[in-house]
């Protein structure tokens, strides 16, 4: 009887949670005059009903799957990735400087160096803070969070700058974006007509890599046991600073990725507000997802659904798109909430001795 | 180039840049002494911004109008209050991690400054805002007097809030309760505090001075509100507290030095230096990572159970 | 705080019952203590006892059972209202706030001695110096508590408490931190202290127990398994009713010889985190096939010490050898490599990753080696085949050896670490306080495996606060003090005012007194 009422507990939380989060929004949607059984409604709903509506909930779950499972190897590791944003703009930058500069490669040449240069930018925008906390102990959180900023005016002064398309000079229009990539750099389409492309191929691989790489390799087993109490790893012989940096590294990685793959698959040229907020949408998603593979997958989908779900409200109920991250935010929160509930042993026999004496049929 | 006159300009720009980030920093000092930081900051100042500044742009030409930026600063205040709960709520009677935490109350305080704003608001507008109230007399004072002499309410505000805080934290009882429970709650537990409810006041008090804080940039900085007119000061008002050491006098320090080198971007302009734009922008961020890089040993020094919730059951 | 104006003549529990997850702490426990009584409260660890102290001090909340006070039922919710009854504690753990001064944390604990908007510490220092006098107890007002010695932190706590009104005082293990000199003092002053008001006081030293109280109750896993005179029983009888049947803890014979020298420190410098030289000059030998022990007051540089054996302190100055290998300065990698083994002093948080498994605990060091690794990947049938076959060896309690080895008895995970460390055949253990927090039977267990390695040729470094097990294990007694080490003495010759003197700064030869 124990067990169920066990059960019962964990289920309780989750759904207070769930609630706690609805909540919030549904209490920010009322403060601006709009429907709230509406809103999720065409939220969760209105996606699905074309095909258009599909393939573009897969095109946003393309980045949230890779940034998401970046960032959980970080979490796993112990170090907090919040730079996911900054890092996936110096990758989208490294990803059509490279296609950029080698227009004439062949694409089964241009187009992999184009996604390792994305990689490679963001791991080594991911380097600094990994580094700084690795030997200054800097905080990570205020560090990836800095970076944010300087990313975000180094993504605005080059494309603006050195990286301005021509033609837009020409023109005077002045729009910060590049110039349009050459095909040979381009991801294809899966679907003529849609905009859903091969990169939901690499990225459902890598899940299936990182799995691997965490859970069956001795390296991911050094990083997990860092994260999960560094001192002991370090009694164990384990160095917990290049844990450290290491998973920032990669974590980064996995954004640069991200903004390559948005780039080359989607955009076909850098322009402003490709990361729109991946980096931070990649945290929820994450946490969402249990920091596991198997969880970011559905997880990035459940978030591609409401980032296309909050658009369509913004054109049929005027809901702002800012919404998104009201919704976030609160996700967040009830998380790490229930996070701590879920996993408190004193809390939960609490509960299920009240559950007993209720209801009966406990063990003393 | 008269360097007097240079300096002079640059402390009149970067001394009213700093009000924002003193008040943040100031009620950030009490959360963390107390043990807990907020990075939600960052969303209560948003929040506060907001909130300052729509009932300047309500009322404007009706009657009220004269009112409505003390109304915004008190609405301001009691949302920074509000969010300081919630969070309280999340990560002391919870007990959940602070960091990721206070990254959900950013984007929650964020998102919902932009929701409202584009709601209620739709573009960009100007307000009237506060203007500075200069001091009869004290403000003819060569070089010093127009620039701490000619502040926004805020700004006086502000300066005298260092002083205060500092007799708050070490010379009233609630003080010694304050940083007993940042350092050894156990033992503050054992002797009677209700650690919890002391958090929970310092995040009331921290919140508050973070609405303000918001407010001030939407009032009195910039006299309008827009999505990123926060724009991570209130990430660098908790990195300012660590740089420093939670004591009211060096986060004055700080909080002019980054004030300042926020101020170049203007000063280049004014100044009509050739250099670009986006590079001045990025020199407090850049500023930050430095301090916080070169701060040795900080964490000795301060309060030993920071970020590590409380609880009284768990067996020692 | 309202304060009860009369003395307290009597203190009762009925029927206490404390529940936490995966124990019953304390199980239908009811005791008394009158007037002019020190009750002595005597168990293993892990049977209650500390538990049973902190409802009485309000810190936790009992799921059954009443409290009487003079004949009247109390409830404490909060520490607040222990005080207000007069309860007081003096922790084993000092619930002292390191970087104020006693004055404040005095302040800290009593709302009218500080003031309502300014603080006020003058009528704190007034009633601190009252309380001082009137006890004899020597204590600086306005020193920071971090300044001060173990002993002279336990005055402020007892004189803390006393500030505070208590008329029933509580100690929680008041001598773990002494040595057997200041043990002495303490003893006289808390038996003039009963003339004033009753006692409990915790230990599981049973030669204490006959010395100060007069009446005592053995608690076992729960329960009270005996309530008497002390007068009555002898040490022996209180430990086979603590224990429940006959214990003798395994003695070191000291019959075969030892080898040469395998583990050795020489003129070992390591600072501490605070930046001092917590080392300074140590040297130490062991050999194989020997136990030394190393006895002092905690915080003598013990701690810099095992780190710096393990590798995680780089000292300043010094070396250390392992079978001629020089290790100072190497990573703990290296260190492991070399066949070091070290069982750390917080088993929770040092020893094993709690979230994992108790298999991938087991094998936390060798995870890389090819015995559980297949190149780059985890040979996790490997893995399992090792666990089973430790689990069995070492009789480690746990639902299976998938269970996260956090969840485990504090016994059973120290079983897991010496398990995972005795299994890789080190040449050398460093054991630090591998006991502590433990009950007997755990404790018999750990000190029968330490002489197998004993008489296997391995070289132990056995650090303790137990002079007991020192004296009972050891093959030679090593005392540090201040960061040296004083006097080695060989387990004959050992007494415990010998080594209480060492632990205490006297160097032989100088005029000592208690």
């Amino acid at each position: 009887m124990n067990r169920t009422y066990r059960t019962l507990y964990s289920a309780a939380i989750i759904i207070a949670a769930a609630a706690a989060a609805v909540g919030i929004g549904a209490l920010v949607l009322m403060a601006i005059g709009v429907s709230v059984p509406e809103t999720y409604r065409v939220i969760l709903t209105e996606p699905f009903k074309d095909m258009y509506g599909i393939t573009e909930i897969l095109v946003r779950t393309v980045p949230l799957i890779l940034v998401g499972l970046g960032i959980a190897i970080s979490f796993r590791s112990g170090i907090l990735n919040i730079g996911a944003e900054g890092q996936m703009q110096i990758g989208i930058l490294a990803a059509t400087a490279v296609a950029l500069a080698l227009p004439d490669l062949p694409k089964w040449l241009l187009l992999p160096l184009v996604l390792i240069a994305g990689a490679l930018g963001g791991a080594l925008w991911g380097s600094i803070a990994g580094l700084l906390k690795a030997r200054l102990g800097v905080n990570e959180i205020l560090s990836t969070v800095m970076l944010n900023y300087i990313a975000a005016q180094l993504h605005g002064f080059l494309l603006r700058g050195p990286m301005i398309d021509p033609a837009e000079l020409q023109v005077g229009s002045g729009t910060p974006q590049s110039m349009r990539l050459p095909k040979a750099a381009w991801l294809d389409r899966i679907l003529t007509g849609y905009r859903l492309h091969w990169g939901l191929a690499i990225a459902l691989g890598l899940a299936v890599i990182v799995y691997f790489l965490m859970w069956r390799t001795t390296w991911g087993f050094r990083m997990r046991a860092a994260g999960a109490e560094a001192k002991a790893a370090r009694y164990a012989g384990i160095r917990v600073e290049s844990c450290l940096a290491a998973a920032m590294i990669l974590a980064g990685a996995f954004a640069g990725l991200a903004g390559a793959i948005e780039v080359t698959g989607v955009h076909r040229r850098a322009i402003e507000g490709i990361s729109a907020g991946y980096g931070f949408s990649g945290i929820v998603v994450a946490l969402f997802g249990g920091l596991h593979p198997a969880g970011i997958v559905p997880s990035a989908f459940f978030f591609g659904l409401l980032l296309i779900g909050a658009d369509m409200t913004q054109r049929a109920l005027s809901v702002p798109a800012n919404m998104v991250l009201v919704l976030q935010g609160a996700v967040i929160l009830s998380i790490v909430s229930a996070k701590t509930w879920l996993n408190d042993p004193y809390a939960r026999d609490k509960a299920v001795r009240k559950m007993a004496a209720l209801f009966g049929g406990g063990r003393k | 180039m008269n360097l007097l006159l240079v300096l002079q300009n640059i402390l009149a720009i970067g001394v009213p840049f700093s009000v924002a980030l003193l008040l943040a920093a100031l009620g950030e000092m009490f959360n963390q002494r107390a043990g807990v930081f907020n990075l939600g900051c960052e969303g209560i100042m948003a929040m506060g911004a907001f909130l300052g500044f729509l009932p300047s742009f309500l009322l404007k030409g009706s009657a009220l109008a004269p009112w409505a930026p003390a109304i915004g600063i008190a609405c301001a205040a009691l949302a920074g209050i509000l969010l300081g709960l919630l969070f309280g709520l999340v990560t002391v009677s919870f007990r959940a991690p602070q960091g990721i935490a206070g990254i959900g109350l950013q984007m929650l305080g964020w998102g919902t400054a932009g929701t409202l704003s584009r709601r209620f608001v739709g573009g960009v507008t100007g307000i009237p805002g506060i203007d500075t109230w200069p001091i009869p007399g004290l403000s003819k004072i060569p070089f010093l007097g127009p620039i701490l002499f000619s502040m926004t309410p805020f700004g006086y505000f502000g300066f005298l809030m260092v002083p205060i805080s500092w007799y708050v934290l070490f010379k009233t009882p609630w003080g010694l309760k304050v940083r007993a429970v940042g350092t050894h709650p156990r033992a503050a537990d054992t002797m009677g505090t209700k650690v919890a409810r002391t958090r929970f006041q310092a995040l009331m008090l921290g919140g508050a001075m973070a609405g303000l804080a918001g407010a001030y940039l939407s009032l009195a900085q910039a006299k309008m509100f827009a999505d990123d007119i926060v724009a991570g000061r209130g990430f660098i008002a908790v990195a300012l507290v660590y740089f420093g050491r939670w004591h009211p006098l060096y986060i004055l320090g700080g909080s002019l030095l980054f004030s300042i080198a926020q101020s170049f971007q203007l000063a280049i302009q004014v100044l009509g230096i050739d250099f670009p734009y986006e590079f001045a922008v990025m020199l407090p961020y850049v500023l930050v990572i430095l301090v916080l890089a070169f701060a040795k040993n900080s964490r000795l020094r301060g309060p030993a159970e920071l970020g590590k919730p409380y609880n009284r059951e768990k067996r020692v | 705080m309202a304060k009860n104006a009369n003395r307290i003549t009597e203190l009762r529990v009925e029927g206490i019952t404390k529940r936490f997850p995966g124990t019953l702490a304390c199980d239908s426990v009811s005791l008394r203590v009158g007037e002019g009584e020190a009750l002595a409260l005597v168990g293993e660890n892990g049977a209650g006892k500390t538990t049973l102290m902190n409802i009485l001090m309000g810190l936790y909340q009992p799921d059954e059972g009443k409290i009487f006070i003079n004949g009247n039922q109390v409830r404490f919710r909060t520490p607040n209202d222990a005080y207000a009854a007069g309860i007081g504690m003096v922790h084993q753990h000092f619930m002292l706030v390191p970087n104020m001064t006693v004055a404040e944390n005095v302040a800290l604990g009593s709302s009218d001695l500080r003031g309502r908007f300014r603080l006020n510490l003058g009528a704190a220092r007034a009633r601190i110096g009252e309380i001082s006098e009137r006890y004899g107890l020597a204590v600086q007002p306005d020193s920071y508590v971090w300044q001060l010695s173990v002993g002279e932190q336990q005055r402020v706590e007892l004189v803390k408490t006393l500030c505070f009104g208590a008329k029933f005082l509580i100690l929680d293990e008041p001598t773990s931190a002494l040595t057997p000199q200041e043990t002495d003092e303490l003893i006289v002053l808390l038996a003039r202290m009963t003339a004033d008001m009753p006692i409990i006081f915790i230990s599981h030293k049973l030669a204490e127990v006959k010395a100060l109280s007069n009446k005592v109750t053995i608690l076992r896993a729960g329960r009270v398994a005996f309530s008497g005179d002390t007068a009555d029983h002898s040490p022996a009888d209180l430990a086979a009713l603590m224990t429940g049947h006959e214990v003798t803890l395994p003695r070191n014979e000291c019959a075969e010889g030892c080898g040469e020298t395998l583990l050795a420190a020489r003129g070992l410098k390591v600072r501490s985190d605070r930046g001092h030289l917590a080392l300074d000059g140590v040297d130490l030998e062991v050999r194989a096939g020997e136990i030394l022990g190393l006895a002092g007051v905690s915080g003598n540089g013990q701690r810099e010490l095992a780190d710096a054996l393990a590798g995680l302190r780089t000292p300043e100055a010094g070396s250390i050898t392992l079978a001629g290998t020089e290790l100072a300065g190497l990573p703990p990698r290296k260190i492991i490599e070399a066949g070091m083994g070290y069982i750390p002093e917080d088993r929770q948080t040092e020893g094993i990753v709690p979230s994992f498994t108790v298999s991938e605990n087991l094998a936390l060091k060798d995870f890389a080696a090819p015995r559980f690794a297949a190149g780059p990947f985890l040979r996790l049938k490997a893995t399992d085949a090792n666990a089973a076959a430790l689990k069995e060896r070492y009789d480690i309690r746990c639902p299976s050896t998938a269970t996260p080895a956090g969840s485990l008895s504090g016994g059973n995970i120290q079983k897991v670490i010496l398990a995972r460390e005795l299994a890789r055949g080190p040449k050398a253990l460093v054991a630090v306080y591998p006991t502590r927090g433990l009950d007997m039977g755990a404790e018999e267990f750990i000190h029968k495996r330490l002489l197998e390695l004993r008489r296997e040729g391995v070289a132990v470094l056995l650090i303790s606060e137990e002079l007991d097990e020192l004296m009972n294990l050891s093959d030679r007694i090593a005392v540090i003090f201040k960061g040296r080490i004083l006097a080695t003495v060989p387990a004959p010759e050992a007494t415990k005012a010998r080594l209480g003197a060492l632990m205490a700064g006297l160097r032989e030869g100088e005029g000592a007194t208690a």
